[in-house]
């Protein structure tokens, strides 16, 4: 196959745009794979107050910590950076990782006694093609292409990949749009 | 119209049998897809390439089909305007395919039992023997024909010709004229022709963006993409909502327009740019006309006024022309929330005055439109199903224009019935008995149309009514007849999109069981009439060449575009009058405006009150819209189980500081009184929107139908309803809703 994961092109995730449509769950879910089970979620974050929502997929961690404290080694984190949904002949379901997640993104499918979570449409990105959830977004909350093009897009943010939960530091393979000049995120 | 008189007399109106039973057989049912999705989805028989048809934007997607069953979709990268983007009912439109409620043979009504299957045979004969006798009986105008924009080009002309040749009546519209007839009008007021001035290329490179009454992200979610563009690229962005939308929660600035109030608000912005000489004296003096009886309109409009009337802060409504008139570059964009008014047209009109004012027309960057709402809004608004309209965008009583259809048509000119009656006032007039027979199709007027009570009660005393529809509606219920038709995806042709972009739509499967593509019935009907020879079409291009000719010389020339051309270029832009001819993206560059005089127009258009202003009996306004997961009337989308599980019933938004007036809490049942009807609703509170207004989207029928309450005070040019504003009162009903999953209102019992 001519096309392959191509490392040059990063997920981007830009929360102001997010307009709250749910195009993005219910593309997720068409997958094959997920059994119509969206791997990402929207949500308001306090709808009396404002229609802001929030989106939350996989941040595919350096360190994932989902995978560190599995204690069935299902998770897997690849060559490429992609942090994998649990291998299904080996997760227990013993939720460790939805524990874990600085995120919260992991979450156990109760009626499979499995764990499901984001795997940056391996099938798709793998061959050349951008994540479904990246390609519907009607807004450019979500979007997928190299650092080159969203600088040149969108000159007035920086992509932040620097969480610092307390004294914790996380870095990640997706990216958060933040305002020009940031470097990280702290969350605490 | 005496209000009130429609109030109590919604339970006369029969049914063939219970609403529940009809609903057991025909739905609405929640489609979802299996777990593991449908079969064959991997491996597909063929993609195909089409458009979705849930809004003016038609974003390009792919349909997957798999044993002549719509099983997924995949995204079409390469169409322009989207490039793989969609919303989510976008990504929900295949499962309307392949859904347990799809009607699958024609059907007729049984007293006491319902609906039963019929043959072919007996649904046209019958309903060809009920049009001679309701026409011998009571004159050809006693039958009407109402007709829908989703339909493509070559079906709205096409029926457009079947109601004046075969049918022979003068009483056609359609529900266009519940979209964007004011823009229509406005538009032919100002340059003489109705079309977007610019693509949406243009939207991207705008340096202040002004949208007005559009709730962009949730009706036109994959335009929010182009405004985010332009604003990385500096754009400058004002909202006038009377609630923060999704787009208008991030914009620059936004104005919270009191409903009914907006040509107030953009008289008092032009009085500024007047003030302030923020004009383009060159474009108004050479290109323009009634500057100045539409300045001298305005000339009180103060900003004090104007805060008075609008609600909106002076510092805001200044500051608002303040961007707008030292802009170098811009676009205004609007959209129901303007047009849906008595004063419609005078809004469209103020808006446009501003943007003449300027100049900022027929140059790069520098647009002006209304975001047609309807699948094939644009293009359906052209060809000739409107009451007053021939195709190309033809005026039906100019003569010569009826001499070149009735050449086209091979009819003598004599014979071509005149203008008939507006959507709203042909169903009146059935109510009046004046009407007596009906034929609809892509129309579910019971739902969409404002005063509900007074629809239903109509619809009950037809003498025959017959329903093409693929899914039984909540009209369609009361239907003699039910015509089994044709699914977007089951036929083919093309649509004009909101850019005024003409695209191809690609049938991906045929109809199930013994349904029929519309094409097909309106054909047979018009040779069961006798004007076989009319319509003796071999397919959906022998249709588009015909329109082609009949749109030649009109404003909306088509007769350049060719299916081939479409497909080879991604779609033609219209005017595109003749064969060498790449299309016309920018419309007025040349300055060369429609007018009988060649000039822009401007409009004046002084202010005055909506239909229904509040008082001490019914003293909140009530304003109605749309929610993303949602289209229109909901026929096809309270259909599809994400959809509605995403927003499973219509909420009443209101202000915490109004609730807190009546002791309303979270999701409390209110009941919402206005003079035409009743309807209770879960109370959500959110400060997302003025405290003097409440709010219920319209998706839903039966006694959650929001146009239950809206009034039927039609603009007295464009005669769209005014839906967007009227006055209620509240009850607080003392209990608490049930959950919302528990919700059956997309059923419209």
């Amino acid at each position: 196959m001519a096309a392959e994961y191509n490392q040059n092109m990063e997920f981007f995730v830009d929360m102001q745009r997010c307009i709250g449509c749910h195009a993005c769950e219910m593309a997720c879910a068409e997958c094959e794979t997920n059994g119509q089970e969206s791997m990402i979620h929207i949500h308001y974050v306090d709808r009396a107050h404002s229609v802001q929502t929030t989106v939350q997929v996989c941040m595919h961690c350096e360190d994932p910590a989902c995978a560190n404290v599995c204690p069935a080694d299902a998770i897997t984190k690849d060559s490429f950076g992609v942090v994998h949904t649990a291998n299904t002949s080996r997760c227990i379901g013993c939720s460790n990782c939805v524990l874990a997640c600085p995120f919260g993104v992991p979450k156990k499918e109760e009626k499979a006694e499995l764990m499901m979570k984001c795997n940056m449409c391996y099938d798709r990105t793998s061959a050349g093609k951008k994540p479904m959830c990246a390609t519907v977004c009607p807004s450019g909350a979500l979007y997928y292409g190299t650092r080159e093009e969203i600088r040149k897009m969108r000159a007035d943010s920086d992509p932040v990949q620097t969480f610092k939960f307390g004294n914790e530091t996380v870095r990640t393979k997706v990216n958060i749009m933040m305002p020009k000049g940031s470097t990280e995120l702290k969350v605490h | 119209m005496v209000d009130g008189r429609y109030l109590f007399n919604n339970f006369m109106a029969k049914l063939p049998t219970s609403v529940q039973n009809i609903i057991a057989q025909y739905g609405p049912t929640k489609a979802y897809s299996p777990q593991e999705g449908f079969g064959g989805r991997s491996e597909p028989d063929k993609l195909v390439k089409t458009h979705c048809c849930f809004c003016g934007m038609q974003c390009g997607i792919q349909l997957k089909v798999k044993s002549n069953k719509v099983v997924g979709f995949e995204p079409w990268m390469e169409f322009p305007f989207n490039e793989g983007r969609l919303c989510p009912k976008g990504v929900q439109r295949y499962l309307q395919n392949n859904h347990p409620d799809r009607i699958l043979s024609p059907l007729q009504r049984i007293e006491g039992k319902g609906f039963e299957p019929i043959d072919w045979e007996t649904a046209m004969s019958r309903t060809v023997s009920e049009i001679r006798r309701i026409q011998a009986a009571y004159g050809n105008d006693a039958f009407a024909m109402l007709s829908g924009v989703s339909l493509t080009n070559e079906k709205s002309y096409m029926i457009g010709k079947f109601a004046r040749v075969a049918l022979k009546t003068a009483n056609l519209d359609y529900n266009g004229r519940l979209c964007m007839v004011s823009a229509g009008a406005g538009n032919k007021k100002a340059f003489g022709l109705d079309r977007i001035s610019n693509s949406w290329a243009d939207l991207e490179h705008a340096k202040v963006i002004m949208i007005c009454g559009t709730n962009v992200s949730e009706t036109f979610p994959t335009l929010t993409h182009y405004i985010w563009q332009a604003r990385d690229n500096g754009a400058k962005l004002i909202v006038v909502d009377p609630r923060v939308t999704p787009i208008a929660r991030t914009a620059d600035l936004h104005l919270p327009v009191k409903p009914g109030t907006d040509s107030a608000l953009y008289g008092a912005m032009l009085k500024i740019l007047v003030d302030n000489d923020w004009l383009d004296h060159d474009f108004i003096d050479n290109h323009t006309s009634g500057f100045q009886e539409t300045i001298d309109a305005v000339k009180n409009y103060d900003l004090s006024w104007a805060e008075k009337i609008t609600g909106i802060p002076a510092a805001k409504i200044m500051e608002a022309a303040t961007l707008w008139g030292k802009a170098s570059t811009s676009f205004l964009l609007h959209a129901r929330g303007i047009e849906h008014h008595s004063k419609g047209v005078d809004n469209v009109v103020g808006c446009i005055n501003l943007v003449l004012a300027t100049g900022r027309i027929g140059k790069p960057y520098c647009g002006y439109g209304t975001i047609t709402g309807q699948g094939n809004g644009q293009g359906g608004r052209e060809h000739g199903h409107k009451c007053d309209q021939l195709p190309g965008n033809r005026d039906i009583t100019n003569p010569e224009h009826r001499k070149y259809i009735a050449e086209v048509w091979g009819i003598e000119e004599k014979e071509m019935p005149g203008k008939g009656l507006s959507a709203y006032e042909l169903v009146e007039a059935i109510h009046r008995g004046e009407i007596k027979g009906l034929i609809s199709i892509c129309f579910n007027p019971l739902v969409s149309l404002p005063n509900n009570n007074m629809v239903r009660e109509a619809l009950e005393k037809l003498e025959y009514f017959v329903a093409i529809d693929f899914f039984l509606s909540e009209t369609a219920r009361h239907a003699d007849v039910v015509m089994a038709g044709s699914l977007h995806e089951e036929d083919e042709g093309t649509v004009t999109t909101a850019e005024g972009r003409v695209v191809r739509i690609n049938a991906a499967v045929t109809p199930p069981g013994n349904a029929r593509r519309d094409s097909d019935i309106i054909m047979e009907l018009a040779k069961r009439l006798g004007a076989g020879d009319k319509f003796n079409f071999e397919n959906s291009e022998a249709i588009f060449n015909e329109l082609r000719a009949a749109s030649k010389g009109g404003t909306a020339d088509y007769y350049g575009i060719t299916y081939e051309k479409i497909e080879n270029n991604m779609g033609v832009f219209w005017p595109c009058p003749t064969l060498d001819h790449p299309g016309t993206p920018r419309l007025w560059e040349d300055r060369k405006f429609k007018t009988a005089d060649g000039k822009a127009h401007f409009n004046a258009a002084p202010y005055r009150d909506p239909g229904e202003i509040t008082d001490d009996e019914y003293p909140i306004v009530l304003t109605t819209g749309r929610v993303v997961s949602q289209y229109l009337s909901g026929s096809q989308t309270r259909r599809i189980g994400k959809l509605l599980d995403q927003y499973p019933e219509p909420l009443l938004e209101i202000h915490p500081k109004l609730a807190q007036q009546y002791g309303i809490k979270e999701r409390d049942l209110i009941k919402v009184i206005t003079r035409r009807g009743e309807a209770e609703f879960p109370a959500q509170l959110v400060e997302t929107i003025r405290e003097d207004t409440v709010f219920i989207p319209y998706h839903w029928g039966g006694n959650k139908s929001a146009n239950l309450l809206t009034p039927g005070t039609l603009d007295p040019v464009s005669k769209i309803p005014e839906f967007k504003v009227c006055a209620c009162k509240l009850v607080p009903m003392g209990v608490k809703s049930k959950p919302a999953e528990e919700s059956n209102a997309y059923q419209s019992v």
